[in-house]
C-alpha cells in the first residue's frame, strides 16, 4: 500500500504543451477520480504514473520512493484500459497468470491468487474461456481481475467503463466501489463521466487544458466549485450562467442587475460597484415561483419529463436558455411565460476571470 | 435484382476467364507429363489415353538424374530462407514500428530502397561476395541472397499489421511486467499469424522459382536446385521433353501444398475480441 505524491509535471510534446505544472499528493488508499473533459490531460497523467509516458519535467513518488526511471513493472501499479486490452490468444485463465511469471510469483501463488480474485470478481465458470467468447462486462471484470492478481500497491483505470453499455456501466462502478473498499488499495481513476467521478470518488480532481481546475470531495465541487468551469462541468445538467454587474453596494449589500436577472441582492463581500460578474444557478435550485432572493422571467420553449423530474428549458430575456429542474407532477407547457426563483444561499458568484466570489460574511 | 444477377455473372466469367488462363498452361505441362513423346507433340492439347498414358519421363527423372538431391536442395534453401526472413522480418518490423531510435527513419527508408531496386542488379557483385566469403557453389550462399531478397517486403508488411495491433495491448503487458523479448514472443506474434502467413507465402514462390541465383552461385550437382536441375534436360540440340515435363510437374506440388497449408492460416479475425 502506497500514496503517491506528484510534483510539478509538466509535459510537452514539441510546442504543445499537454499537462502544466501538476501537483497532486495522493493519500494511501485513497480513491482519487481524474475527471475533465476530452483532450484536457488526464489520460496522459495517468500513462505518466504508470511509466508509460515519461513527463518532460517533474517527479512522481509512489510510496515516497521516486519512480521516474522506473519501468512500470517495477513501480507496482496496475493499469485497467478502456479496451480491456485482453491477450485474444489467451484464456482467462492464462490472461491473469500471464504477467506473474515474469515476475518471479511461485505456480502454487498464482493458482491462490487467481482462485481469489476469481471468487472476488464471480469470474470461476469463465476461466477456460477465451475473451472472444465474453461479454463486454465480463471481459472488464478478467481485466480487473488480472490487475487484482498482480497485488498492486496503486491501482490505475482508465476510463473503464466507457465500452460498457448503460445497465453495466452501473453495475461494474458498484463492483469497483465494493472493490475499493475490499482492498483498501489506492486507486487513481479517469473519466469523462462525471456521474462516476462523483459516486466513487474520495476526492475529485477537475482538469482542463492541462491544469488542474480544483481539487476537492465532490460534494465541495459540487457547492463550491473553485471557478466558472468546474461549476459549469460538474452537475448534470450543467449550471445556468447569467452575465451581471454591480450597479450599487449599500449598508454591506450588493444590488446586482442583468440583462436576464430581475433582482438580485446579496452580501456584498469583497464586491464592488460597477464590477462584472458571472452569476451562477444550478437547475435543481431553480423554482417556478416568485418571491426568491434571485428571479429571472421567460418562455418555456421545451420541457424534458424525466419521471421524478422535468427540465424546463426557458429562453430568458437575453435570448439565452436557461434550465430549471420542476419537481411533482404539474408542469410548464411550452409557450408559458415563467418566472423562476432561488434563494441568495444557492446562488454562485464568478468574477470577471471566471474565479469564484464568496460573498458570505 | 436481374441487373445484380447479370452483375454477379459477368464478374464471374472474367474470373473463369481468367483462371482458365493461369491455369492452362500448368494443366498443359501436368497432363503431357503422363504421355509419350509421339503424343506429345502429335497432339499436345489431349488429355492423355490408355494408349498414349507413359511414365517414362518419371522413370528418367529418377534413375537418370539427382532430382531427389535437387529437390532437397530447393526444400532446404527455401525453408531454411523463409524461417530467417519470417523471423528476422517481424523483429525488425516490431523494432521499426515501436522504438524511435536514432536513425529508425534512415533504417526504415533503406529498407524501401530494397523494395524498390531488384536484387538482381548486383548479381556481379554478389557472386565476387561469396567468392571472396567462400561460399560459392553452397546453399548458404543461396539462403543468404534470398534473406536479402525477401526481408524489405515482409518488414514492409509486418510494420502494417503491427501497426494494426492496439496499443493498449503492449502497455497492458508492461504494466504486467512482460519483458520486451516476450512480448514480442508471445503476445505480438501469435497475434501476427494471419500476417505471417501472407509474407510467407509471398517469400516462398519467388525463392523456389527462382533460376537466376543457382544458375550464377552453383555449380556442382550436389548444390542445384530444382529449377535449375530441369535445365540439364533441356539440350541445344535435343530437348528431353518427357523428363522436364515430369520434373517441372513434381516442382510444382510443393507450392501447392504451401497455399494450402497457410491458406488456412490467412483467415484473420485472431484479433477479435481483444479490444472492445
Amino acid at each position: 500500500m502506497a500514496g503517491l505524491d506528484i510534483k510539478a509535471i509538466n509535459k510537452s510534446y514539441g510546442s504543445a504543451h499537454v499537462l502544466s505544472d501538476i501537483n497532486l499528493a495522493i493519500d494511501d488508499g485513497e480513491f482519487l477520480v481524474l475527471v475533465g473533459p476530452s483532450g484536457c490531460g488526464k489520460s496522459t497523467l495517468l500513462r505518466m504514473i504508470a511509466g508509460l509516458d515519461a513527463p518532460t519535467s517533474g517527479d512522481i513518488r509512489i510510496g515516497g520512493k521516486l519512480v521516474n526511471a522506473l519501468a512500470p513493472a517495477e513501480r507496482k501499479i496496475a493499469m485497467v484500459f478502456q479496451s480491456y486490452a485482453l491477450y485474444p490468444h489467451m484464456d482467462v485463465r492464462k490472461n491473469m497468470t500471464f504477467g506473474l511469471k515474469f515476475t518471479g510469483v511461485k505456480p502454487a501463488e498464482r493458482e491462490r491468487r487467481v482462485a481469489e480474485a476469481a471468487r472476488m470478481l464471480r469470474l470461476e465458470p469463465l476461466l477456460g474461456r477465451y475473451p472472444r467468447d465474453l461479454s463486454g462486462g465480463q471481459r472488464q471484470r478478467v481485466a480487473i481481475g488480472r490487475a487484482i492478481v498482480r497485488e498492486p500497491d496503486v491501482f490505475l483505470f482508465d476510463e473503464p467503463l466507457s465500452n460498457l453499455d448503460a445497465a453495466l456501466r452501473v453495475s461494474t462502478r458498484v463492483e469497483i466501489a465494493r472493490l475499493h473498499r475490499l482492498l483498501g488499495a489506492t486507486m487513481v481513476y479517469v473519466t469523462h463521466d462525471q456521474i462516476e467521478a462523483m459516486t466513487l470518488a474520495d476526492r475529485i480532481v477537475v482538469m482542463n487544458h492541462g491544469r488542474i481546475a480544483q481539487v476537492g470531495k465532490p460534494l465541495e465541487l459540487y457547492y463550491s466549485p473553485a471557478d466558472l468551469f468546474v461549476a459549469g462541468f460538474i452537475g448534470s445538467p450543467a449550471m445556468n450562467f447569467f452575465p451581471a454587474e454591480v450597479v450599487g453596494v449599500e449598508d454591506g449589500k450588493a444590488r446586482i442587475a442583468g440583462g436576464a436577472i430581475d433582482a438580485l441582492i446579496l452580501p456584498a463581500g469583497p464586491l464592488k460597484p460597477g464590477a462584472r460578474l458571472t452569476i451562477g444557478v444550478r437547475p435543481e435550485h431553480l423554482a417556478p415561483v416568485a418571491g426568491g432572493d434571485f428571479a429571472t422571467a421567460g418562455v418555456v420553449e421545451l420541457v424534458e419529463r424525466l419521471g421524478e423530474a422535468s427540465y424546463a428549458h426557458v429562453r430568458r430575456a437575453d435570448d439565452k436558455m436557461t434550465v430549471a429542474e420542476i419537481r411533482g407532477r404539474r408542469t410548464p407547457a411550452p409557450g408559458d411565460p415563467v418566472t423562476l426563483s432561488a434563494p441568495a444561499e444557492d446562488i454562485h458568484v464568478f468574477d470577471a476571470d471566471d474565479r469564484r466570489v464568496s460573498t458570505r460574511a | 435484382m436481374v441487373r445484380q444477377r447479370f452483375q454477379i455473372l459477368g464478374v464471374h466469367a472474367i474470373l473463369i476467364a481468367y483462371c482458365a488462363l493461369a491455369l492452362g498452361p500448368i494443366l498443359l505441362v501436368v497432363m503431357n507429363s503422363f504421355k509419350a513423346r509421339n503424343a506429345i507433340f502429335g497432339a499436345p492439347l489431349a488429355p492423355p489415353t490408355s494408349a498414349t498414358f507413359s511414365l517414362v519421363g518419371y522413370m528418367k527423372v529418377f534413375h537418370a538424374s539427382h532430382i531427389g538431391t535437387y529437390f532437397m536442395n530447393s526444400l532446404i534453401v527455401t525453408v531454411v530462407s523463409m524461417a530467417l526472413v519470417l523471423l528476422f522480418g517481424a523483429m525488425a518490423a516490431w523494432a521499426l514500428t515501436e522504438y524511435k531510435f536514432r536513425g529508425s527513419t534512415v533504417v526504415a527508408l533503406f529498407l524501401s530502397i530494397g523494395i524498390m531496386v531488384p536484387i538482381r542488379l548486383g548479381s556481379v557483385a554478389i557472386l565476387t561476395m561469396m567468392r571472396e566469403a567462400g561460399l560459392n557453389d553452397t546453399l548458404t550462399a543461396l539462403i543468404l541472397v534470398y534473406i536479402a531478397q525477401g526481408l524489405p517486403l515482409s518488414i514492409f508488411i509486418l510494420s502494417e499489421f503491427i501497426q494494426q495491433i492496439p496499443r493498449d495491448l503492449r502497455d497492458a503487458a508492461r504494466c504486467d511486467g512482460v519483458p520486451e523479448t516476450r512480448i514480442f514472443f508471445e503476445v505480438i506474434a501469435p497475434l501476427l499469424r494471419p500476417a505471417i502467413a501472407t509474407v510467407a507465402v509471398f517469400t516462398i514462390v519467388p525463392i523456389w522459382n527462382d533460376l537466376w541465383f543457382p544458375l550464377i552461385l552453383t555449380s556442382s550437382d550436389s548444390t542445384h536446385t530444382i529449377t535449375l536441375g530441369v535445365q540439364q534436360f533441356l539440350g541445344q540440340y535435343i530437348t528431353d521433353w518427357n523428363s522436364v515435363l515430369a520434373a517441372l510437374s513434381m516442382a510444382i506440388l510443393p507450392v501447392v501444398a504451401i497455399y494450402v497449408i497457410f491458406s488456412r492460416q490467412l483467415i484473420s479475425g485472431l484479433t477479435a475480441g481483444a479490444v472492445k
